[in-house]
């Protein structure tokens, strides 16, 4: 039995891929020095940090809840980790207090959303407020220098001729897509994101998975604040400012539905991949930062508008 | 034949009829919901629309309001004929429903509702003054003292219920028709209900009046119509009828089914709940023996989804025990209830059964994801066993076990809700609604599992407001009514009539 191709079918699927490889092709094709090695591997560090960030927003946004606090989070581990090292504490265990700080601060929002019932946008938008506050008054408001300067390996290192933040950034998406196929907690977290009193009924502890989902995240952008204070070898308060719309933005793209339950973070790769090549491509280019802007949030309302196209299409041919 | 049409139309506008329904039909698919309706409603009276759960009461109303269009036939309303009315035309020729979720705005004021879309105005700006006097000689008409100003959301049932009427008649409605106005209100309130109908009845506007409570009906009703089964079967001045003839026109339905049934006599108890009473519930107690399918008889509202619920931990309980073969266990969500061997399978199935989005294995296997899995990984062999075996066994249609769900039909979404339960490994059953929205033949082969489910030792409690089937499956009912158990029927005492007057009032 020979099956057909069903276009419908196989961009519903795969819509966000294809749109990245034509995006790719274009780059090449127009930027100048853009499909080179040493530019492939920019690329892939520049997405690293948000990359990172990105595994922990889907696992939150499949739970039908978003995180608007990754990047405060984030600058709160960097200078938190630069200010312990500079009064001495060995960099392994400052950025161990970091991760877990990341963790817990994550876990107690997600109580917060789950038992008080605090619309998820509005509590990380507490959290993310205070906790930016919080960066300004660990550093005084200025950066902190002088620490201890082998933790730039962290950023700036490679290892053979690939660079660390991508190793870190492969092995944190290969252990949330282990987590999101393979584990007991990833029929949880769809079974609560798909529909929640379908998962009450079902004997699953809602608010636990929630807590957990914020928890991931948490600890996801605590990460990632290390590999950015690695990279520009200094703790500054205003590190990973706005970057929470961007990972949003990639984690949209990757075809995550923002009510929950639907999405695969293997495709989120490309959603973040999109956002690194677009704007590599476009500075090589010379496009001025303001332009770019302009360029990423049509591309953002293109991509998902294709995408509920292509959805829409598919639950019509299929009646 | 044109001779025919000229006289009849001749005689609606001779008549004083204000609302005539000719020939409705109206088909879903392939379900007929109503089936030839000619209802004639008289200028002026309160006419009561009675009949059992699905006898096509709220479909019929639906049309009324223009909420849904008729398959076939006409409405005629004030000799106008029409072969479809909308949400907008049925406003505008002054037919409004009073459902029992109410359509006010919560967070806006009595008379901010009331003259919501066509406030009053001076100098272009609202006049709130003018709005709330309005408002307040609106509720003198009837003798009410309602405050205008006040906030719906803080108001009670009862009080935001006479709101919607008085907004329907401030917006001069012809016909107001009442969705079980009385259910959720005391007896005290509903005394008030009856004389705010009669009030208007004296200010000529027409009322439909749908209930469940035969009592009312006599108390303030001037004719009554019975629908069953989405056929028509009578129209009688309530002077001429009583409450048997009523009962009596509502149910005659034949046994058209077979069922399955067992003659095992089964005593040994295995589940009791003892004074279950929350906010829906008031002191339930039954038993449940080993092996057979208890009938939870009734009609919508009286509680049975609510005990349901409670006894599957879904809902609080603020009082009362629930001993578990002999030993007293606490469920207070439903996880303990799944540990104590208690599945449920919920009302609706959409929202509560299944995740329609989610393939059919990890539907099947959501509440015993700890099962199929070892330290946190899932053993996808042993998964695809247990759901396999399941699919056989339920003989459930389908083309892979990573299918969503939403493809399935509704027969199959319900074997693959009753799969989830049955991968429990459960003592005990609950079905709320076991074949709700499903073929024929899918009926009969739930009907066969249940059976079967029976004999091999688990124990059911289904909740059925089709009458046929509580009949036809259960080995015991019982009947609740407004949050108590009213009465425990054995099979000899089975009937329709039997059912129906416990379950009404």
């Amino acid at each position: 039995m020979k099956k057909k191709f069903n276009y419908t079918k196989f961009m519903s699927e795969y819509a966000i891929i294809v749109i990245f490889f034509v995006m790719f092709i274009a780059m090449s094709i127009f930027a100048p020095n853009f499909l080179t090695t040493s530019n492939m591997t920019n690329v892939l560090r520049q997405v690293s940090i948000n990359g990172i960030c990105a595994v922990g927003m889907t696992f939150v946004m499949l739970t039908g809840g978003i995180d608007l606090s990754v990047g405060s989070i984030l600058g709160v581990s960097g200078v938190l980790t630069a200010i312990m090292m500079l009064n001495g504490v060995n960099p392994v265990i400052a950025s161990l207090v970091s991760l877990v700080l990341g963790t817990v601060i994550g876990y107690l929002t997600g109580q917060l959303i789950s038992h008080i019932q605090i619309p998820p946008m509005i509590a990380t938008l507490g959290t993310m407020t205070s906790l930016r506050g919080v960066a300004y008054l660990i550093t005084g408001g200025t950066p902190i220098f002088g620490f201890n300067e082998s933790y730039a390996v962290l950023g700036q290192g490679y290892w053979g001729f690939i660079p660390i933040p991508v190793i870190i950034l492969v092995i944190t998406f290969a252990i949330g897509i282990f987590f999101l196929t393979k584990t007991r907690i990833s029929r949880y977290i769809y079974g609560v994101g798909g529909n929640e009193e379908v998962a009450r009924l079902s004997g699953i502890n809602v608010h636990k998975i929630k807590a957990i989902a914020y928890a991931v995240s948490g600890f996801c952008a605590a990460l990632a604040g290390l590999v950015m204070l690695g990279r520009v070898n200094s703790g500054q308060p205003r590190a990973g400012e706005a970057y929470e719309m961007d990972v949003i933005t990639a984690v949209v793209l990757g075809g995550v539905s923002l009510s929950g339950g639907t999405g695969k973070l293997s495709h989120v790769i490309f959603g973040v991949l999109i956002m690194g090549v677009l704007t590599n491509g476009m500075t090589m280019m010379a496009i001025d930062d303001y332009w770019q802007r302009v360029v990423k949030g049509i591309v953002l309302l293109l991509a998902v508008g294709f995408d509920r196209y292509i959805q829409k299409k598919q639950l019509i041919g299929s009646k | 034949m044109v001779n025919e049409e000229a006289i009849i139309n001749e005689e609606v506008k001779g008549s004083d009829y204000i609302l005539e329904t000719r020939n409705i039909h109206k088909r879903f698919g392939g379900i007929t919901a109503l089936n030839g309706i000619n209802l004639k409603v008289r200028r002026g009276e309160v006419h009561a629309l009675v009949g059992e759960n699905g006898a096509g009461k709220s479909t019929l109303i639906k049309l009324l309001t223009g909420a849904i269009v008729p398959s076939e036939g006409s409405i005629i309303f004030e000799g106008k004929e029409y072969k479809e009315l909308n949400p907008s035309l049925a406003i505008e020729l002054g037919i409004t429903a009073i459902y029992q979720e109410f359509n006010l705005i919560p967070f806006l004021s009595v008379a901010e509702n009331i003259y919501f879309g066509c406030e009053k105005m001076k100098n272009g700006l609202v006049d709130y003054a003018e709005m709330n006097r309005l408002t307040k000689e609106l509720f003198k008409n009837f003798d009410l003292d309602i405050d205008p100003k006040a906030t719906i959301q803080y108001m009670g049932v009862a009080q935001q219920q006479l709101v919607e009427i008085v907004k329907a008649i401030s917006k001069n409605s012809k016909l107001i028709i009442m969705d079980e106005p009385s259910a959720p209100l005391t007896e005290k309130e509903t005394e008030t209900l009856h004389r705010i109908v009669r009030q208007l009845k004296e200010k000529k506007i027409t009322v439909i009046y749908i209930s469940h409570r035969l009592e009312e009906v006599f108390d303030i009703c001037d004719r009554v119509t019975v629908l069953r089964d989405g056929n028509y079967i009578s129209t009688n001045n309530v002077c001429d009828t009583n409450r048997d003839l009523l009962i009596a026109d509502m149910v005659g339905r034949e046994l058209r089914e077979s069922y399955p049934r067992s003659d095992t006599k089964h005593d040994e108890t295995v589940l009791e709940a003892i004074d279950i009473t929350n906010s829906r519930l008031d002191h339930v107690s039954i038993r449940l023996h080993k092996g057979e399918i208890l009938g939870l008889g009734g009609l919508v509202g009286a509680g049975r989804t609510e005990l349901a619920r409670a006894i599957f931990g879904a809902d609080k309980i603020e009082g009362g025990k629930i001993i578990l073969k002999g030993k007293e266990v606490k469920i207070k969500s439903p996880s303990d209830a799944l540990n104590n061997s208690i599945a449920l399978l919920p009302e609706d199935r959409k929202t509560q059964g299944v995740i329609l989005g989610m393939d059919i294995k990890s539907n099947i296997t959501l509440a015993i994801v700890k099962v199929i899995s070892r330290f946190n990984i899932l053993k996808s062999r042993l998964e695809r066993k247990i759901v396999n075996s399941l699919v056989d066994d339920l003989s459930i249609k389908i083309s892979s076990l990573q299918q969503p769900v939403k493809n399935l039909s509704g027969g199959n979404q319900q074997k693959v809700v009753l799969a989830k339960c049955l991968a429990t490994k459960c003592d005990i059953l609950i079905i709320d609604e076991p074949t709700r929205g499903i073929d024929v033949g899918a009926k009969q082969e739930i009907y066969k599992i249940m059976r079967r489910l029976a004999d091999s030792g688990k124990s059911i409690i289904m909740i059925s407001s089709e009458m046929e089937e509580l009949i036809g499956m259960s080995d015991r009912i019982i009947v609740m009514r407004e949050g108590k158990v009213t009465k425990e029927l054995y099979p000899p005492e089975f009937s329709q009539e039997a059912i129906l007057n416990y379950a009404s009032l």
